[in-house]
């Protein structure tokens, strides 16, 4: 008893430490957050309910939402394969490779957006030889999922790549030398151990292009009804001082992006107590 | 892993029957050599498609009409003023967080208390709050018609569409990347160590420099890298709360959208070839990191 109390006092620094950090987040996130929420619920509910319910905003959830989840799918089906060859298989320029994933993360979105827009434009690198296919990327939706896929790209392929990792070849030998052709082994070893982390890196991707603007906005075009993103119509009501139209659909945001967040700790609290 | 595998059918069969024993164990844990090549060719294109071109059409847009055109693009005082605004701005936010990010970590690794798992989620979230949110909370709170407009205009105060909500958005947005590198670093790493050296009569600063800080080195390092690079590329939060004021409050990325939408392609990526060797320069420095935490792992495990 006497041990744990000396052992408790042998670290320093808790209240320093801990008062910092609480100051700081008060400072930066807590205060403004509850300020923004505290302003929104100023607004009558009609104001709120017409504000998040205009025709042109509901378009622009439809594009948000289905955009990012078309993005996050096919993210987790490329991101799967990507963590499966960067873990399983040796290649030249895999290490390279590997160290590329991150870029989407650590490049400006504005610095991505006009990359894309360049190269999808019709006259672009990539767009010219989709034009004679009659596809168009910039300026249609497909370029908006085209740059939601790109910013999400890292997380699927980052939390997947540890956990095939650590994953024990004892496993597979054992479901091998019991008669299960590889398929099966894939199907019923592997697929189930990747299957939360597969799921956590889907929803992070998910989160990540709901909320993405830099990107999106130069390849959308921003066409009303048609390109225009949720978070552009914010930054739009915002530049022409309607509050109160932006604080409304920002809320939507910020409830929207709780919730992944809640979805996703769930998940990895899921991820860790399978593989702790 | 196919080594193993490849062991394990070696060490334990009679010598001729070596080979069709290891191929049949490297059936049951592999794919035959087809898939293999097949998924590496789909990756593979999937990369140069997502990753690399991207990278390249912004090189290559910078440097296309040669470099004094690139170095022109960079010394126009417009660019000039963004870069400076952009620096001098990372130069206050990231201390900022760095300090946070120790501080938190400390608190987090070191201690025991209730609610930990709670601070750690709340740690996250301005990551996964969308940066024009972001920019629109202090837009809300200090902007002419927000909660303290009125106040800050009656002293003469500007926050929005100046320098300080700049400054404020952006570590916002970047507050978990430090802290985030560092929690669970410093978990893994114990404290047994700082235990023993504060037993051995070193106070807490002492425990501080010549022990924690030697160990969480590398990560610390990456976490600062990452932090300046999002900070210094940070776009929807700063253009809801810039003005887009050139020369004033134009950060580097609303100068390259100024830039583009003037059809000034060539400055626009001059300017953000800048910006993407830094990020190159921050996915290498985590490649070093990654290198280095292997080699301590592989010099404990000998």
């Amino acid at each position: 008893m006497a041990a744990t109390l000396v052992k408790r006092r042998v670290i320093p620094g808790f209240g320093l430490t801990m008062g910092f950090t609480l100051l700081y987040m008060g400072l930066v996130f807590f205060i403004p957050v509850g300020a923004f929420l505290l302003y929104t619920t100023t607004m009558s509910w009609d104001t709120f309910w017409s504000a998040i319910t205009q025709r042109q905003v509901v378009a622009s959830y439809k594009l948000s939402f289905g955009g990012s989840l078309i993005a996050a799918t096919i993210n987790l089906v490329f991101g799967a394969l990507l963590a499966w060859v960067l873990v399983r298989y040796r290649f030249p320029g895999k290490r390279l490779i590997d160290a590329l994933v991150d870029l989407p993360f650590a490049l400006p979105t504005a610095v991505a957006g006009i990359a894309l827009v360049t190269l999808y434009a019709s006259t672009g690198w990539v767009g010219q030889y989709l034009d004679v296919f009659g596809i168009r990327v910039a300026y249609t939706q497909l370029g908006v999922v085209i740059a939601l896929t790109y910013i999400g790209l890292p997380f699927v392929v980052r939390t997947v790549q540890p956990v095939l990792e650590d994953l024990e070849a004892e496993l597979e030998e054992a479901s091998a030398s019991l008669g299960a052709d590889r398929l099966t082994t894939i199907r019923r070893v592997i697929f189930p151990a990747l299957f939360p982390a597969l799921l956590t890196g889907y929803a992070l991707a998910f989160a990540r292009a709901l909320g993405e603007y830099g990107s999106v906005v130069f390849i959308s075009g921003n066409i009303p009804f048609r390109t225009e993103i949720t978070p552009l119509l914010i930054v739009a009501k915002t530049e022409q001082y309607d509050y109160h139209g932006a604080a409304a659909i920002g809320t939507v945001m910020l409830v929207a992006a709780f919730m992944m967040l809640l979805l996703i700790n769930g998940l990895q609290w899921w991820t860790s107590r399978r593989h702790g | 892993m196919d080594k193993g595998a490849y062991d394990v059918a070696t060490s334990s069969t009679v010598i001729d029957t070596n080979d069709t024993i290891a191929k049949r164990w490297r059936r049951a844990t592999e794919e035959p050599a087809w898939i293999r090549v097949t998924l590496i060719t789909i990756s593979l294109i999937f990369v140069a498609l997502f990753l690399l071109l991207p990278l390249s059409v912004v090189l290559y847009g910078a440097f296309e009409q040669g470099i004094s055109v690139w170095y022109d693009a960079i010394r126009d005082p417009d660019a000039m003023s963004a870069i400076r605004l952009t620096l001098l701005i990372v130069a206050i936010v990231v201390p900022l967080n760095t300090l946070f990010g120790v501080a938190a970590a400390w608190a987090i690794a070191k201690f025991e208390f209730r609610g930990k798992p709670i601070l750690i989620s709340l740690i996250d979230m301005p990551f996964a709050i969308s940066p024009v949110v972001v920019g629109l909370i202090f837009v809300i709170l200090f902007g002419s018609q927000g909660w303290l407009g009125p106040w800050l205009s009656a002293h003469d105060l500007r926050i929005i569409f100046a320098v300080p909500g700049i400054v404020i958005v952006i570590a916002f947005g970047t507050l978990p990347f430090i802290a985030r590198e560092l929690i669970p670093l410093m978990q893994q790493q114990g404290k047994e160590e700082e235990e023993a050296s504060l037993t051995l009569g070193a106070n807490g600063w002492q425990t501080f420099w010549h022990v924690t800080l030697p160990n969480i080195k590398w990560g610390l390092i990456y976490g600062v890298i990452l932090c300046n690079a999002r900070a210094m590329g940070e776009f929807g939060a700063v253009a809801v709360v810039s003005g887009r004021i050139r020369g004033e409050t134009n950060t580097m990325p609303l100068h390259i959208e100024v830039l583009y939408n003037e059809y000034m392609f060539t400055a626009a990526f001059a300017v953000s070839s800048l910006l993407t060797g830094l990020a190159l320069v921050t996915i290498a420095i985590k490649s070093v990191v990654e290198w280095q935490e292997e080699r301590q792992q592989r010099l404990a495990a000998a």
